[in-house]
């Protein structure tokens, strides 16, 4: 099945169209969410009143950040055994967006967090050690991925990083979990998925919906300028031979 | 059958190398307790201060120090083709590279486990203290060798990779940093030391596979 995908040319082809289509789709879901969130879902005190709008942004890109690692991980994975080149494009063009998400997630957490709690930053909250550890583990591959003189080298070092990295992920998920639970009883946040009443609810799964189709979009593009960027390669080089 | 013996060589020649000129094993001896002594000047000398953070500061130092060196870990032995070398024979790299990095360890890693006592010392830890805390050191330190290992495999071929090194590597010392330092605190012993071993156990079976495919992109 891998197979059918990793024709360059095919993935040219559709996603010509499809990236755009994303696109579209993505940014009307993204802006229909955020316009409940702003003027039709009701304030809740208990989350500290206006600021708790920042949820619809928050909780999605946070699920995008996990997400996106995960991808990386998988792409690299894909590569690592079989070698399609997309697979390569594919982790390479999923870890700038999966480092902005979880940028945005740890930003949006702090404005947040700011009224609520009463502080930019909680070292001790394991679900934001979590997130900033993602976002060291993005930053990291980025910059071995710079470092490497050859696209192959690049490509083979990243996912080797990757895959490493995926794997401690558990790892370092049990062992902040452990830690936060022993500084700090019951979470200060605290989201019952199913108890949350359907009018913020559908909103936030709409949102997140759009993001993820915002975010394959994303993905697509710099796929595409990716594909583009080595079929310039390929003509500078045979210009270079005198073809 | 495979044969040892370049395990063998790259256990001697780490050794070898780290008293051979340029004081190799002393930098981070010097380096840790360097950082170490910062830490009065710059939280202040109050014994019960330095008694709540001692084992915390050792823990950092420890991370910091057994990156100090990695840098040069692999880049040496590519730049002289020995690593090309060990690639051909029909011993596993992996085996290999698990014998340089704990080579490097025995010559680097264990002379700050047993600093650790003298510098805990100065910081105000509790004399009974020192002899757990010393084999939690002994067992992180282990495990910060071996993914300092996989970073410094993974930027062998890259000048100058000593800060990325430190960005590869300083994620994956997590784990073994919340549990080594929950080890320390009194009464959490026992079950945070054995988490401790497990994160040690867990990158002694990855991270000598990750170095060697790493190593192996070097060489290509």
């Amino acid at each position: 099945m891998i197979s059918i995908f990793a024709n360059p040319h095919r993935f040219m082809k559709l996603s010509r169209w499809l990236a755009p289509a994303c696109l579209a789709v993505g940014v009307a879901l993204i802006a229909w969410s955020v316009w409940q969130a702003l003027w039709i879902v009701p304030q809740d005190d208990y989350q500290g009143g206006d600021i708790m709008r920042a949820l619809f942004i928050h909780v999605p890109s946070a699920w995008l950040a996990m997400g996106s690692y995960m991808g990386l991980a998988l792409a690299s994975f894909v590569w690592f055994i079989w070698r399609h080149e997309l697979a390569d494009m594919a982790a390479k063009s999923v870890a700038p967006i999966g480092a902005g998400y979880t940028a945005m997630c740890l930003a949006t957490g702090s404005i947040w967090g700011k009224p609520t709690w009463g502080t930019w930053w909680l070292w001790d909250d394991a679900r934001m050690m979590s997130v900033l550890l993602m976002f060291f583990l993005f930053l990291g591959y980025m910059a071995l991925r710079a470092a490497m003189d050859t696209r192959q080298k690049a490509a083979r070092a990243g996912a080797i990083l990757a895959m490493v990295g995926a794997v401690n992920v558990p790892l370092i998920k049990f062992s902040v979990d452990i830690w936060a639970s022993i500084h700090q009883g019951p979470s200060v946040m605290r989201m019952d998925g199913p108890s949350m009443p359907a009018v913020y609810l559908t909103p936030l799964l709409i949102g997140a919906l759009g993001h993820l189709i915002f975010f394959a979009s994303l993905t697509m593009t710099l796929m595409r300028a990716e594909v583009w960027r080595r079929r310039g390669d390929v003509i500078m080089a045979r210009k270079l031979a005198g073809g | 059958m495979s044969s040892p013996a370049p395990i063998r060589a790259a256990f001697r020649q780490a050794i070898a190398e780290a008293w051979a000129g340029g004081a190799g094993a002393l930098l981070p001896i010097g380096f840790f307790a360097g950082a170490a002594m910062l830490v009065p000047f710059t939280v202040g000398s109050e014994a019960d201060q330095l008694a709540a953070i001692g084992t915390g500061v050792l823990w950092v130092a420890l991370a910091l120090a057994s990156l100090v060196s990695m840098e040069r870990l692999f880049q040496a032995d590519l730049e002289d083709g020995t690593l090309e070398l060990w690639a051909q024979e029909d011993c596993p790299l992996f085996l290999v590279a698990a014998a340089k990095i704990l080579a490097h360890w025995t010559v680097s890693g264990l002379p700050l486990v047993l600093l650790t006592p003298l510098i805990g010392l100065t910081l105000q830890l509790p004399a009974e203290q020192l002899l757990p805390a010393m084999l939690a050191y002994g067992l992180g330190g282990l495990a910060f060798f071996l993914w300092g290992g996989v970073a410094g495999a993974l930027a062998a071929s890259v000048p100058r990779g000593g800060l990325l090194i430190a960005l590869l590597a300083l994620p994956l010392f997590i784990p073994t940093a919340i549990f080594g330092a929950l080890a320390a605190e009194p009464g959490t012993v026992g079950p945070n030391l054995l988490f401790l071993a497990a994160t040690t156990l867990f990158a002694l079976a990855i991270a000598p596979f990750a170095a060697s495919a790493a190593l192996r992109l070097a060489v290509d």
